[in-house]
C-alpha cells in the first residue's frame, strides 16, 4: 500500500495528460514527466529513471489495449515526491489483466524495470475499467 | 525521436550494427529488422554498438535478447558496445550483463568474437 502524503509536505500540483495508446506517443509522456519532475530537486539520473519507468508503463498499456484507446496519466507533485498514475482501458478478466502487466513478450522486463527504478509501485485491475498503475519516486535529499 | 541504423562488416568477420538515437516501443521494430536481416543472411556473430544510443527500454532489450537467442541457435553470439552509464544501469538491473558480452569499444567487442 502506497503511503499518503507526509504531514507538512507542500503539494505542488497535479498535471493530467491523455495520449493515444500508440507507440509514437510514448515520447510525449517521457517529455512530460521530465518537465513536471524538473520542478522537484531530482538528479539527472533520477529524471532518466522516471522517464524510463513511465515509458515502460505506457508500453505495457499499448501492447494490451486497442489502437484507438487512450492512456490517462496523472502527475501528482509534492515537495518530497512525484506520484504518477497510469490508467488504460484494457478489457478482460481481472486475473488476465493482472497477468498482462507482466508481459511475456518483453520477458516481464517492463514491470521489473519499473519496480527497480521507483520507490513504490502498486497496481489495480478492474474488468470494466482496465488497469491502473501507481508509482512513486521520492526526493532523497 | 528516431533511431539510425548503420551496418558494416567484412566476410568472415563479425558484422557491426551501429545504433544512434533512442530505442523504444516505436523505434525498436527498425532495430529488429536490421538484426533479423543479418541473421537471415547467415551472420551469427554480431557486435551491436550502443555508444550513440541515448535511451533504451524493455522493447529494445527484448529485440537484443531475441537476436541473441537466434544467433545462439547457430553457435553464434552478440557482443555489445556500451559506454553510457544510464544504459549500462538498465543492463545491470535486469541482469542482462550476465548474458551479453559488454565492451567499452568496438575493437574489443569484435576481437572477443573472433
Amino acid at each position: 500500500m502506497i503511503d499518503p502524503l507526509t504531514p507538512g509536505v507542500e503539494h505542488l500540483g497535479i498535471v493530467e495528460l491523455r495520449i493515444p495508446a500508440k507507440a509514437e506517443w510514448v515520447a510525449v509522456a517521457r517529455l512530460a514527466v521530465s518537465a513536471v519532475a524538473n520542478r522537484l530537486p531530482f538528479t539527472l539520473e533520477e529524471l532518466e529513471d522516471l522517464k524510463l519507468a513511465l515509458a515502460e508503463a505506457c508500453t505495457n498499456c499499448i501492447v494490451h489495449t486497442e489502437e484507438d484507446d487512450a492512456i490517462d496519466i496523472t502527475f501528482d507533485a509534492s515537495t518530497d515526491e512525484i506520484r504518477i498514475t497510469v490508467r488504460d482501458h484494457r478489457r478482460g478478466k481481472p486475473e488476465s489483466i493482472a497477468a498482462s502487466l507482466h508481459d511475456e513478450r518483453t520477458e516481464g522486463l517492463g514491470i521489473y524495470i519499473i519496480q527497480s527504478l521507483m520507490d513504490a509501485v502498486e497496481y489495480r485491475v478492474d474488468a470494466r475499467s482496465g488497469a491502473e498503475l501507481v508509482m512513486v519516486k521520492r526526493v532523497l535529499s | 525521436m528516431d533511431i539510425k541504423v548503420h551496418v558494416h562488416g567484412e566476410n568472415g568477420r563479425p558484422h557491426v550494427v551501429e545504433l544512434s538515437g533512442e530505442i523504444d516501443v516505436y523505434t525498436s521494430p527498425k532495430v529488429k529488422d536490421a538484426i533479423t536481416e543479418l541473421i537471415d543472411k547467415g551472420h551469427y556473430n554480431l557486435v551491436i554498438n550502443l555508444e550513440k544510443v541515448r535511451y533504451i527500454d524493455s522493447t529494445g532489450l527484448g529485440v537484443l535478447i531475441g537476436g541473441l537467442k537466434r544467433v545462439r541457435e547457430h553457435g553464434g553470439s552478440v557482443n555489445l558496445v556500451c559506454t553510457n552509464p544510464q544504459i549500462k544501469k538498465i543492463f545491470d538491473i535486469t541482469g542482462l550483463v550476465k548474458i551479453f558480452g559488454i565492451f567499452e569499444d568496438e575493437a574489443a567487442a569484435t576481437k572477443a568474437l573472433a
